[in-house]
């Protein structure tokens, strides 16, 4: 299973494994990864997953579809150009390695 | 010192983390009826239907997650019974399992409106609030032709659109003259009324329903279509159905909250704005609360969201743990329908104007409600970007003036003006 690790807006480091499929949302709030708010539960509906990707991965990852670039522009925390919602993030094999950093302010 | 949470739905789950989460070192008990641990109802009437997700992808956490945040969750039984005894008290469910608590929270949500027509209990005729009623509705679905779905509101709409996009006939009937009447205005009623017909689905307005109709096969009396009362001429109608999906509401469940003694409106739970019941040693929080509106005013309102059960559930942990929140958090919600997207911030009940930006006929445009001149609410659909700026503005309790807002070309988030 590919593993993704985040860095909460405190510092704190977690590294999880990801079953394939789910989202890099879904991996954080289930296994209680504080920071990752995500109240629409992934419907790309409240931008309250905000993360950073980190740039080693940003080009594997790819750009938000054009629903969640408008999201993007409405979240909490500042925009960037590595900004993703994590809920459209799904884990695959060639993403195993994967660093987001999670944005300070979710809602 | 120990909380019962009675209900393990998005609002009896967020209680319980959110009160690990405020430093809570006494015992939490999450009780729930059905046999699952706490997961999202919302998919069940969208991407679970379409069978694009499982189980496990509806869980909210894993089983370990609540082992180390020592949350115990009894799921199957029901609490049916609750009494303080002086400063404690004690919790029945119906397995006969007996729990102290010092404060109880109520999260118990709501149940489906049963449509009590003649041949209400036929095969095929079915609801759709839990996983259960998904998992039947889909163990029917792929020999399932004909899609009747009673009552025009969200969750109807949904399975209109999962059950069109499968490829079935499919028709909406719905007592009242527009559709999803209660949330949203005449203008977006409209458009999703000509949406869903774009796509195929019949939708038939100020319908009167006379009976279920069934037929016998080998499994029994089964629901074949519903039958309209006759028309002014008598002639009578029947929409052929091999499935009846009745989606007319919900009822709060606060009967145990009635055994307590508390104040109920239709069984609602009446809480203030600390989520405190009408005895301040209960909490309560979800769809089965009527609430002080959010944003300001008199009303008193029930928001059977998502939305609502998280920001709710925080503020009943906060007052579990002695801090006062007052419950000011914008409402939101959202509904997927075929490729329409329905974001909606604020509550437009008493708009007095609206604005609309962008097109309808492009399936991309915005609804914004003003009461007094001030916005208090917005339907976006496929619009994002005018939702966030609006959910954003309502939070800061800032305005955006009805004149500016009605030149689409003017992105809205550049229109906020601050303060009151």
């Amino acid at each position: 299973m590919p593993e993704v690790t985040y860095i909460s807006p405190d510092g704190t480091i977690t590294t999880l494994e990801a079953r394939d499929g789910d989202s890099v949302m879904e991996t954080a709030v289930k296994n209680g990864v504080e920071g990752i708010v995500a109240e629409c539960g992934g419907a790309c509906a409240c931008a309250t997953c905000h993360v950073y990707v980190d740039e080693a991965y940003f080009g594997v990852v790819g750009e938000p579809g054009d629903l969640e670039d408008d999201m993007l522009d409405g979240a909490a925390s500042e925009r960037l150009p590595n900004s993703r919602l994590s809920c459209q993030i799904k884990m695959r094999a060639e993403f195993n390695g994967l660093l987001v950093r999670i944005a300070p302010e979710q809602v | 010192m120990g909380v019962v949470i009675v209900g393990a739905g998005q609002a009896g789950m967020q209680l319980a983390v959110s009160l690990r989460e405020g430093g809570f070192e006494g015992d939490v008990t999450i009780v729930g009826q059905e046999s699952y641990l706490p997961y999202q109802r919302p998919p069940l009437s969208k991407a679970f239907l379409s069978g694009d997700s499982d189980f496990e992808s509806l869980e909210f956490r894993t089983p370990e997650f609540y082992v180390g945040k020592e949350i115990t969750v009894i799921t199957g039984e029901q609490v049916v019974d609750a009494a303080f005894d002086g400063d404690s008290g004690t919790a029945t469910t119906d397995a006969g399992r007996v729990l102290t608590f010092d404060r109880l929270a109520l999260a118990p949500g709501s149940t489906p409106r049963k449509l009590p027509l003649p041949g209400a209990e036929l095969d095929g005729v079915l609801y759709l609030r839990d996983l259960e009623d998904a998992l039947e509705l889909k163990a029917r679905w792929a020999d399932a032709a004909n899609v009747v779905v009673i009552g025009g509101g969200f969750i109807g709409l949904e399975v209109a659109a999962a059950a069109r996009k499968a490829g079935k006939t499919v028709t909406v009937l719905e007592a009242l003259d527009r559709l999803i009447a209660r949330a949203v205005s005449p203008i977006t009623s409209e458009f999703y009324r000509q949406a869903h017909e774009r796509r195929g689905t019949s939708v038939r307005l100020g319908v009167k329903l006379e009976r279920f109709v069934g037929g016998d096969d080998q499994v029994g009396p089964r629901v074949t279509g519903v039958e309209l009362a006759p028309d002014a001429d008598g002639n009578v109608e029947i929409i052929p159905a091999d499935i009846v999906m009745v989606g007319i509401g919900v009822i709060a469940r606060g009967d145990l909250a009635a055994k307590l003694g508390l104040e109920t409106v239709n069984g609602a739970i009446v809480v203030n704005e600390f989520a405190e019941t009408s005895d301040p040693r209960v909490v309560a929080a979800g769809d089965a609360v009527l609430l002080p509106h959010p944003l300001g005013g008199e009303a008193q309102v029930r928001l059977e969201s998502v939305q609502n059960a998280v920001d709710q559930a925080k503020v009943a942990a906060a007052t579990l743990l002695g801090k006062r929140e007052a419950y000011h958090a914008v409402p939101w919600f959202w509904s997927d329908q075929a490729d329409l997207k329905l974001q909606i911030a604020g509550l437009s009940t008493g708009f007095d104007s609206t604005v609309v930006r962008g097109s309808q006929d492009d399936e991309h445009f915005s609804v914004l409600y003003y009461r007094d001149g001030r916005l208090i609410a917005i339907d976006a659909v496929n619009d994002p970007s005018d939702y966030m700026a609006v959910r954003r503005a309502l939070g800061a309790g800032a305005n955006i003036p009805a004149e500016l807002a009605s030149d689409s070309a003017v992105a809205l988030k550049t229109l906020i003006t601050a303060g009151s």
